[in-house]
């Protein structure tokens, strides 16, 4: 690689429109909430947002933060709770997740990728040169005009050798399983979380797929 | 002949040498199985169905009732040992429910719901094992087996009464083998109900797959626990 490395700029030391004294105060009265994927496919943040009206009707008590629905690149102040969808996979990942168990009361893995690697933990079974191979080596895609390489650059995440489940990183408080987990699933833990109740998924809410 | 014993401090009469399980069923308490099937002949491998007799832990399925026998099921710790046991299987094999054909009807994993498990305390192993498919109509995925020995004991050849699976090796090198010849003179009704009597998508029949919509599987129309009580009643 002899492309020089650019200083890096993150996102959340751009520039921003600055919110108004009073919103900005409501906003911080409320329970602030995070949620970030790692290595998944986003279909965990996709039941958080089918929780549809329910999370309107939580929104008076609570403010999402840095989520992919908000588009804010880190936790701008301690959260109470933090979601976690996917796995961990690269250092990119690690490094995310630390930055939410330092910043979150509560840090809960969503989804089957979050509670045990889900589908990409199958190529735990597989040695990482032999999966790189088959990517990128011996892949029918890969490129016939270059010789085939493996990409390696600074600005690319490091592959960790196996897909490890969060809690064998950091610390995770509760677990809600499926894949996807549905809506109901997430806004219960939610829920029980916001109004103080004891976190209880119900047997009918649990699933693995 | 008509003893009594207690279950969960309850006084209830039942036959002398029934199954404990069968009893517990019969008087409306679930005991989660994945080794027994009422009826057939107990296998007490899997342990998921331990409960507390006269003090001490057992697996129901293996226990004759006898007279003024005490019976344990419902305790904060046999709840827990009967999960810890579920999330041992979970991290022992690759349970990959997502991707299994099985899911949904799979007595693993409706067991998994009953006694709550959400993640496995245990770390995950990852086992590499190998797939075999050269049955020509049956598909060993052997991530998925648990060892329950129900196909090994109860599928057997018509004909010469052979069994037709067995279990190859011991600890963790033990794998669940099919005799090919066999298992390709196998009749259609007997791949299925193969199929059906293994606990998870371990023994599957081939070309057929995702056969019903979620939502609509077997353990979803009625969960296992449902399942098992309605059974007794009959």
């Amino acid at each position: 690689m002899t492309r020089p490395i650019q200083p890096e700029i993150p996102s959340h030391t751009l520039p921003a429109a600055t919110l108004d004294p009073q919103t900005r105060a409501k906003r911080e009265e409320k329970i602030q909430v995070a949620m970030i994927a790692l290595c998944g496919c986003w279909g965990c943040t996709l039941s958080f947002l089918d929780m549809d009206e329910n999370l309107l009707r939580l929104l008076d008590k609570i403010n999402i933060t840095r989520s992919s629905l908000t588009d804010v690149k880190r936790i701008p102040h301690r959260c109470a709770i933090g979601f976690i969808e996917g796995g961990v996979a690269n250092d990119e990942n690690i490094e995310t997740l630390e930055h939410f168990r330092e910043n979150c009361d509560i840090l809960i893995s969503v989804g089957a990728c979050a509670v045990w690697g889900g589908v990409p933990a199958m190529r735990n079974m597989v040695p990482l040169g032999e999966c790189l191979k088959e990517a990128y080596l011996d892949a029918p895609t890969a490129e016939t005009d270059a010789p085939p390489r493996i990409p390696h650059h600074p600005d690319i995440p490091k592959i960790t050798t196996h897909v490890y489940p969060c809690h064998e990183v950091v610390k995770m408080d509760y677990f809600i399983p499926g894949c996807p987990p549905d809506a109901a699933s997430i806004f219960k833990v939610l829920d029980d979380l916001v109004n103080g109740r004891e976190v209880d998924l119900p047997t009918s809410l649990i699933r693995y797929d | 002949m008509n003893i009594r014993i207690t279950l969960d401090g309850k006084e209830i009469e039942t036959t002398a040498g029934t199954l404990l399980v069968d009893v517990a069923a019969d008087n409306g308490v679930y005991i989660p199985t994945l080794c027994y099937q009422r009826g057939k002949p107990c296998l007490g491998t899997c342990r998921a169905c331990s409960v507390r007799v006269n003090g001490n832990v057992m697996a129901s399925c293996t226990v004759p009732v006898a007279e003024g026998m005490t019976v344990e099921v419902d305790a904060a710790d046999l709840n827990d040992m009967r999960k810890a046991l579920v999330e041992l299987l979970f991290a022992e094999g690759n349970h990959n429910c997502p991707s299994c054909e099985k899911s949904g009807r799979c007595e693993l994993q409706a067991v998994g719901y009953e006694v709550g498990m959400l993640v496995s305390r245990f770390p995950y192993r990852f086992p590499p094992r190998t797939r075999e498919h050269v049955a020509k109509y049956i598909w060993l995925e052997r991530d998925r087996c648990i060892f329950c020995q129900r196909c090994v004991e109860f599928v057997r050849d018509h004909e010469t009464g052979r069994k037709i699976f067995t279990i190859d090796d011991r600890g963790t090198h033990a794998s669940i083998e099919i005799d090919v010849a066999l298992a390709d003179r196998m009749p259609p009704e007997q791949v299925r109900e193969a199929a059906e009597l293994c606990p998870v998508g371990c023994i599957i029949a081939k070309g057929v797959g995702y056969d019903k919509p979620i939502g609509q599987r077997k353990f979803e129309v009625k969960s296992i626990r449902e399942r098992t009580l309605e059974r007794s009643r009959k």
